[in-house]
C-alpha cells in the first residue's frame, strides 16, 4: 500500500532517484479511530453539578428561629416533605384545629414554586430589574451574581422557609426542595427535623381532622 | 477494430484529510471529557438547576447507595495512602508499605477497617466483586465514617489545604431521607457544616424567575 515509488532509473547513470513524498495515512487514521473509540467509552462529557449547602453547627439550636420575634407570621413557611413525592406547607404558626391549614403541594412549577414566588416578591422584583439590565448587556455576569447575593442579603422581610423532610421522603425530594429555593431566590431557608407538631398536623390532615376533634373533645384545644 | 482503452485509475485514496478530522475529534474528546471513576454501586444523582461545577482537586467524595452503604474516594493517591496509615494507627493496625500502596490505587474504597487487610490481599477482580457488599460502617457504636472524615480533615489542615478542601455527597435519588440525614448529622458533629451535594443537570427546568409571573 505504501506508495513509495522509486524511479526506475538504472544505477550508475548519475540520475537522482525520484522518491514520491506521498505518505499513506491509512494506519494513522486506524489508530486515531481506535483512540477516539477508547475515549468515547471510558470518559464522560458531563461534569457533575453540585449544590453547595451550609448547615448550622450542632451546638446552635436552629429551632430558635421560629421563636425569633422579628419573623412575622406570614413570612414563616414550613414545608413538610412527605413520602410519595407529596409535600405540604403551612404558613406562620401551626393551626391545630383546622386540618385544611396544611395545604398539599407538589414539586411541579405550579406547586411550591408558584407559592414561594408569590411570597418572595420583594426580592424577585429587584432581581428581575437587574436581570433586565443583564439581558441588555449593561452589566456582566459576575456583577449580576454579586448584585443578586447582595439583594438576598439586604432585603428585609423576606420569607423564611423551613424544610422538614419526613422519614418517608427521599433524597430527591430534598434536592428538589432546595432547588426551588434557588429558583425562587429564597434568601433564608433551613433543613430541619420534623417535630411532633408536624407529625400531628400531617396525621390530622390525612385523617380529615379526626385528631383535632379528639383533642377538642379532651379539652386540649 | 478500434481499441477500447480502459483508463486506469489509481485506487489510492488520500487519507490526509480523514486523518485531520480524526485528530481533531480526538483532541476534542481529550480536552472536554473526564474519565469515569469506577464506582462499586450505580448511583443516579437527582437533577437540579444548580450550575456550580464540582472542583477536581482536594475533594472527599462520599458515595451513599440507596441501602445506606457508604463509600469514599479521594482525588490524590498520596492523600488516600496517608489517611489509611493514620486510620490504621488509630485502630492499632499496622499496614505494610505494599498494602498502603495497593490501597492508594483503589478508585473507591469502602471496606471496614477491621477487614481492610484481607480486602487488600484480594486481587482486583475479587475486590470489585466484594466491595459493593461492604461499605464503611457509621453506626453510633462503630462510626468509622466519622474517623475517615476526621483523618482527612486533619491531613488537609497539616498540608495547608484546609480552605480548598471540600466534601461532596453523592447519593442516589431514591435514597430515603433518614439515611442522608444520618450522614449529614455525622458531618455536623464533626463541624463540617459546608459541603456539596452532587447533582446532575436537570433538563427542561428553567431558572428564570420571570417565567412564572
Amino acid at each position: 500500500m505504501a506508495e513509495v515509488q522509486q524511479g526506475g532509473g538504472e544505477k550508475g547513470k548519475g540520475k537522482q532517484k525520484k522518491i514520491s513524498t506521498r505518505v499513506d495515512f491509512t494506519p494513522m487514521v486506524d489508530m486515531n479511530m481506535l483512540l477516539i473509540t477508547f475515549f468515547m467509552f471510558c470518559t464522560t462529557l458531563s461534569k457533575p453539578q453540585t449544590m453547595e449547602i451550609a448547615m448550622p453547627p450542632k451546638d446552635k439550636d436552629i429551632e430558635d428561629l421560629t421563636e425569633k420575634p422579628e419573623l412575622a407570621d406570614d413570612l414563616a413557611i414550613t414545608l413538610i416533605l412527605d413520602a410519595n413525592d407529596v409535600a405540604y406547607y403551612y404558613a406562620g404558626l401551626p393551626n391545630y384545629s383546622d386540618p385544611n391549614s396544611l395545604v398539599e403541594v407538589d414539586y411541579s412549577p405550579d406547586g411550591i414554586r408558584n407559592l414561594l414566588m408569590g411570597k418572595n416578591t420583594a426580592i424577585n422584583r429587584q432581581i428581575d430589574e437587574i436581570k433586565q439590565s443583564l439581558l441588555r448587556k449593561e452589566i456582566t455576569q459576575e456583577e449580576y451574581k454579586d448584585r443578586v447575593s447582595q439583594i438576598k442579603k439586604e432585603t428585609k422581610n423576606t420569607p423564611m422557609v423551613m424544610i422538614k423532610p419526613t422519614e418517608g421522603a427521599s433524597y430527591k425530594n430534598l434536592i428538589d426542595a432546595l432547588d426551588e429555593m434557588q429558583i425562587t431566590n429564597i434568601a433564608r431557608y433551613a433543613i430541619m427535623d420534623t417535630t411532633s407538631i408536624e407529625r400531628f398536623l400531617l396525621q390530622n390532615k390525612l385523617s380529615g381532622g379526626e385528631l383535632s376533634r379528639a383533642a377538642v373533645a379532651e379539652g386540649q384545644l | 477494430m478500434p481499441k477500447v482503452k480502459v483508463s486506469r485509475k489509481s485506487t489510492f485514496i488520500d487519507m490526509t484529510a480523514m486523518s485531520d478530522v480524526t485528530v481533531l475529534l480526538l483532541t476534542f474528546f481529550m480536552l472536554t471529557s473526564t474519565f469515569i471513576r469506577k464506582e462499586p454501586v450505580q448511583v443516579n444523582t437527582p437533577g437540579s438547576v444548580s450550575e456550580i461545577k464540582i472542583p477536581e482537586t482536594d475533594i472527599l467524595q462520599i458515595l451513599v447507595d440507596p441501602q445506606g452503604k457508604i463509600f469514599l474516594s479521594m482525588d490524590k493517591q498520596v492523600d488516600q495512602m496517608e489517611v489509611l496509615r493514620r486510620i490504621g494507627e488509630d485502630n492499632n493496625i499496622e499496614f505494610t508499605t505494599k498494602e498502603l500502596y495497593d490501597f492508594s490505587l483503589l478508585p473507591t474504597f469502602g471496606s471496614p477497617i477491621g477487614t481492610m487487610k484481607q480486602f487488600l490481599a484480594m486481587d482486583t477482580e475479587d475486590q470489585d466483586k466484594n466491595l459493593k457488599d461492604l461499605g464503611i460502617p457509621n453506626d453510633s457504636t462503630n462510626n468509622q465514617f466519622k474517623q475517615w472524615v476526621q483523618a482527612t480533615r486533619a491531613l488537609m489542615k497539616e498540608s495547608d489545604r484546609n480552605d480548598v478542601f471540600k466534601i461532596a455527597i453523592k447519593a442516589d435519588a431514591t435514597t430515603p431521607y433518614p439515611i442522608i440525614k444520618k450522614v449529614m448529622d455525622d458531618l455536623r458533629e464533626l463541624r463540617e457544616n459546608r459541603y456539596n451535594l452532587i447533582t446532575s443537570l436537570k433538563g427542561g427546568a428553567s431558572s428564570e424567575p420571570s417565567e412564572t409571573h
